[in-house]
């Protein structure tokens, strides 16, 4: 599809001579004088369209050229050069010196190229503000000036304006506009607009006299027209219905901020509507007349979505249609809840018929994402009506997920819709955070897609009944993932066939055996229990969709979500949570998929974080101390989890001490310090075989200095380490040792033992440079009084230098 | 409102870094968020021109990694199509949605709707608060005009010589960046339109 032909045109372009390109100009130039516009001045204005735009820096035209094109984009009706000389003009500068046109000719916002070129080129908003006053007054006054047809992209435009500049349309504007868009959207002609053939706008009569707009199954329409209307041909009013219909939910999100007048006219005026219920075919309401404009246009909006909903049930002849049917539905939703959000009397008469709609679709999972606009209905005006919300809840966050995790745009909606209603989901419906198992789901398929809205959620998933549930099923990502997958093919192939080969994932997730497990992965909501006692099984079985590319993906994703996890964590969590955690992290750390990298990266953000915590509540590492000498004791666990016993040595080294937690004794940091001992004897004794994995030399360092701090707290144990210390100076002077191949790492572990060997000479100096007491470690100098005043005068002279 | 449209590369560009995408047309939809309050202030027109460009390529980068990493996970196979299989072409397409945060590239938070027919992308870069049930369906709708109109599944490289013919096709179904409610028979006037210009 894309080739080395289209890249060799780009370069042409990029890399054209300045003499060549002149001769081009001229020609070009010459091309225009003449009378008859033919292909050869199309061709060439389409090259130069590409010869400008194919580099980032603008090229400029000869300004008798540019005025040229300019002068013949105002004049030609040819809309061939409309197009591309607006394409090329968008591409380069007006000659310096000449301001683009916009004040001085009007009948350039006529054309909907041309006027394009006007916004993207304008110079400053209060240029802006002038044109959206001209544009409405093309608007108001279309029927004698220009032929109707070139009015329509008006709408789009001023829309644009909402988009990006609100604050160029004054009050005038607004009340124009608000009477505009009554007109047209409930008062549009409800007679189809003439034959066929017309293919456009079509205002004279025809011979034919045309019939009656019908509905999309094909019945005629009975009440005003809408965008599921059909006709032959449209008139120009229905055509702007459309146009209206388009821009509506924007205009009227927006427009309450610019309109600040009719606030006292408004109150005066609102306690005369009719306030009964609307039926469906809605006739005008007489007291609407009296409505201010805005109010009338709420009034018109709420009418036309009814209309939308009761026209959707209709069932429609094309694809096309129904699919647009769908979305007329997600957009007459939004507009209730934008005009309920408004007008607080309107949530009584809507309430009715978003409770059948709702009641009409919920049984149907295709219409999942016309639902979620009803749910924000629900969730903003629920209380209000007194309405029971409990089916809703348990349908989006129970029933969506589990069954349409695979859908990247529900996704993406469902999330959204998360983040933004995050305040009112803890405060209305606090239950959401249990049904996190079916959240992840999402992440768990697409992980790259939905991360960052992860990012965003995580941390209100983080509660003091779910943690440590939470951290088990992130931890479980991506066997989660590869459930998902096996899920998805399971429905495709019911039944496999055994290979012989041994258990295939597949036929692991069919047979009933291993069944409770799976289905312990892809529960909805949180509470059952915080893991399986069968996870090794799970973790082999699954060993093959390791590979697989989407749970590798998935895995690539855990760690951040941990660190956000934990950050998330600390804030919630008392003494008794993060024991547990502490416990989890050390279970964990030798129960996870087995995925290249992903083991690795886990014990990362483990050790990091076990640091952290221990460093927050130092009394967990005497608390824990039974677990965490078992972990540190077995010296498998120096080669396997090498980050995590680095960290695991440091803290008990540092933190086992009565001045953390009374409860320490001198029994318990003995014992501590004989188990490091042991392992430390092992990992380094000379009686090792050349093809045996060498520990990192980083473990060896920890293990002496956390003995070092161990000893100078109970001094009878500093004899056994000057004892090893010496025996370690005297192998590592002799040469190689089987232990550690680097010599520089060699000479660092030495010159760390001889250091502390030297410090182990003065007990009472070790213990107060190996375990200083917490004053000195944080100073906090600016507020010690006597401190204090010398560094205030030094800062004083060093700004006067 | 749609702020753009682009239609970019989403397979590695021999000119280019692996991770680069070139961009083949593109369309930026409105007064931009950098225009000045008064004339002479802010970004000049050639500054706020290379702005657009900047911005635009960083979608575009942005679009092809989310296809690539969605290729890879979902492990299909990329089947060669030729001119006359459009329809086949777009239903085997993958699509997705990617949140553009705020400021990265554009000032405020943005979604991007993408399509990803064989080696090129179509993306349509919206409002978080659009209806993207109607986006998707004009988006498909506009690939499916671009890849008959151009022949785009050839070798051919009309894109570039004959953007006009996406100009006007957008003039119609996306006019100034507004997504419109067409049913058939307004989709197949204005469908008409169309076929007329690019007849003449």
């Amino acid at each position: 599809m894309y080739s080395h032909g289209s890249e060799s045109l780009i370069k042409q372009a990029r890399e054209i001579q300045e003499v060549e390109l002149q001769k081009f100009y001229s020609r070009i130039m010459k091309l225009l004088q003449e009378r008859e516009f033919g292909h050869d001045i199309i061709d060439s204005l389409q090259r130069l369209h590409l010869i400008l735009s194919a580099t980032k820096y603008t090229r400029m035209l000869p300004s008798e050229l540019y005025r040229k094109l300019m002068s013949l984009l105002l004049s030609s009706s040819l809309e061939h050069l409309q197009v591309l000389i607006s394409a090329v003009l968008k591409e380069t500068l007006p000659p310096s010196g000449q301001e683009l046109l916009c004040s001085q000719d009007t009948s350039i916002l006529l054309n909907s190229h041309s006027a394009a070129l006007l916004l993207s080129q304008i110079g400053s908003r209060d240029e802006l503000s002038s044109v959206c006053t001209q544009l409405l007054r093309f608007l108001e006054c279309r029927s004698s000036e220009a032929p109707a047809h070139s009015l329509t992209h008006i709408l789009p435009i001023i829309n644009t304006f909402l988009t990006h500049c609100p604050e160029t349309l004054t009050e005038d504007h607004v009340t124009i506009l608000n009477k505009k868009l009554v007109d047209w959207l409930r008062y549009a002609s409800i007679q189809q607009g003439g034959g066929a053939s017309s293919g456009g706008f079509f205002t004279g009569p025809r011979s034919r006299q045309p019939g009656p707009i019908a509905e999309l199954d094909g019945t005629v329409s009975g009440d005003f027209f809408t965008v599921l209307c059909v006709g032959q041909g449209f008139t120009e009013d229905q055509w702007m219905n459309v146009y209206s219909f388009s821009m509506l939910r924007h205009w009227l999100l927006i427009h309450h901020s610019v309109s600040s007048g009719n606030t006292v006219a408004d109150t005066d005026d609102r306690s005369e509507v009719d306030g009964s219920v609307v039926s469906m075919v809605s006739a005008t309401s007489s007291s609407s007349r009296i409505l201010p404009p805005k109010e009338r246009l709420r009034e018109k909006a709420f009418q036309y979505c009814q209309r939308l909903i009761e026209q959707s049930d209709r069932k429609a002849h094309k694809r096309t249609d129904t699919e647009l049917q769908k979305a007329c539905l997600v957009e007459a939703m939004c507009i209730l809840d934008c005009v309920c959000t408004e007008d607080v009397s309107l949530v009584y008469r809507a309430f009715p018929c978003v409770k059948a709609l709702y009641g009409r679709l919920s049984s149907d999972m295709s219409f999942a994402r016309v639902l979620l606009p009803i749910a924000q209905f629900y969730l903003n005006h629920g209380e209000m009506a007194a309405v029971d919300c409990e089916c809703v809840w348990k349908l989006v966050f129970g029933r969506f997920p589990a069954e349409l995790f695979s859908d990247p745009r529900l996704a993406h909606e469902l999330l959204r819709f998360l983040r933004l209603n995050l305040r009112n989901l803890q405060l209305r419906v606090p239950q959401f955070t249990h049904f996190f198992p079916n959240l992840l789901k999402f992440l768990a398929w697409d992980s790259p897609a939905v991360v960052d809205d992860f990012i965003d959620l995580l941390p209100s998933l983080v509660t003091v009944g779910t943690a440590v549930e939470l951290l088990h099923t992130l931890l479980d990502l991506p066997c989660l993932c590869a459930t998902l997958i096996l899920q998805l093919r399971s429905a495709y192939f019911p039944i496999t066939e055994a290979s012989g080969r041994g258990t295939l994932p597949l036929e692991a997730f069919q047979s009933s055996t291993y069944r409770g497990l799976f289905l312990f992965l892809l529960r909805g909501e949180a509470g059952t229990g915080d893991t399986i006692e069968r996870l090794s099984t799970l973790h082999e079985l699954l060993a093959e969709a390791a590979e697989w590319p989407r749970v590798v993906q998935c895995a690539q994703t855990v760690p951040v979500l941990l660190h956000i996890y934990f950050n998330s964590l600390v804030k919630i969590a008392d003494e008794k949570m993060l024991t547990q955690l502490i416990l989890v992290l050390l279970e964990r750390s030798s129960l996870l998929l087995n995925i290249p990298k992903y083991i690795k990266e886990i014990h990362r953000v483990f050790s990091c974080h076990l640091l952290r915590l221990c460093k927050l509540h130092p009394s967990l590492v005497v608390d824990q101390s039974h677990e965490l000498l078992e972990f540190a004791g077995t010296t498998a666990n120096v080669y396997s989890k090498e980050n995590v016993f680095t960290q695991v040595v440091w803290v008990l080294g540092e933190y086992l001490s009565v001045s953390c937690d009374s409860r320490c004794s001198v029994g318990l940091i003995t014992s501590c310090f004989e188990a490091l001992e042991a392992v430390l004897f092992e990992i380094t004794s000379s009686s090792r075989s050349p093809g045996d994995a060498q520990p990192a030399p980083r473990v060896i360092t920890s293990l002496m200095s956390a003995l070092a701090k161990l000893a100078s707290r109970s001094h009878d144990l500093i004899p056994r380490v000057s004892l090893f210390l010496s025996k370690l100076r005297a192998v590592t002077r002799g040469g190689s040792v089987p232990w550690c191949s680097n010599e520089e790492d060699l000479a660092a572990i030495a010159t760390r033992g001889e250091e502390l060997w030297s410090l182990l000479k003065v007990p009472s100096v070790a213990q107060s440079v190996l375990c200083p007491p917490p004053h000195i470690t944080t100073p906090q100098w600016h507020q010690d009084s006597n401190m204090a005043m010398p560094l205030q005068l030094r800062a004083l002279t060093s700004l006067t230098h | 409102m749609v702020r753009c449209f682009l239609v970019h590369t989403v397979c590695p560009v021999s000119a280019l870094c692996p991770a680069e995408s070139r961009v083949l047309y593109s369309a930026v939809f409105g007064p931009e968020e950098s225009v000045p309050s008064r004339r002479g202030g802010g970004l000049g027109l050639e500054e706020r021109r290379l702005l657009r460009k900047e911005q635009v390529l960083v979608v575009a980068r942005q679009v092809q990694s989310a296809a690539t990493l969605s290729r890879e996970a979902s492990g299909r196979v990329l089947v060669e199509t030729v001119p006359g299989e459009e329809i086949l072409a777009l239903q085997e397409a993958d699509s997705g949605v990617l949140r553009l945060r705020a400021g990265d590239p554009f000032s405020g938070e943005r979604s991007a709707l993408w399509l990803a027919v064989q080696s090129l992308g179509f993306t349509l870069v919206c409002e978080p608060h659009e209806n993207l049930l109607l986006a998707e369906t004009t988006l498909r709708n506009l690939a499916r005009h671009c890849l008959e109109d151009l022949r785009m599944l050839g070798p051919g490289s009309e894109v570039l010589l004959k953007s006009d013919r996406i100009d006007v096709l957008l003039s119609r179904l996306l006019p100034h960046g507004q997504l419109l409610f067409l049913n058939h028979r307004f989709a197949q006037s204005l469908e008409k339109e169309v076929a007329a210009y690019i007849a003449k």
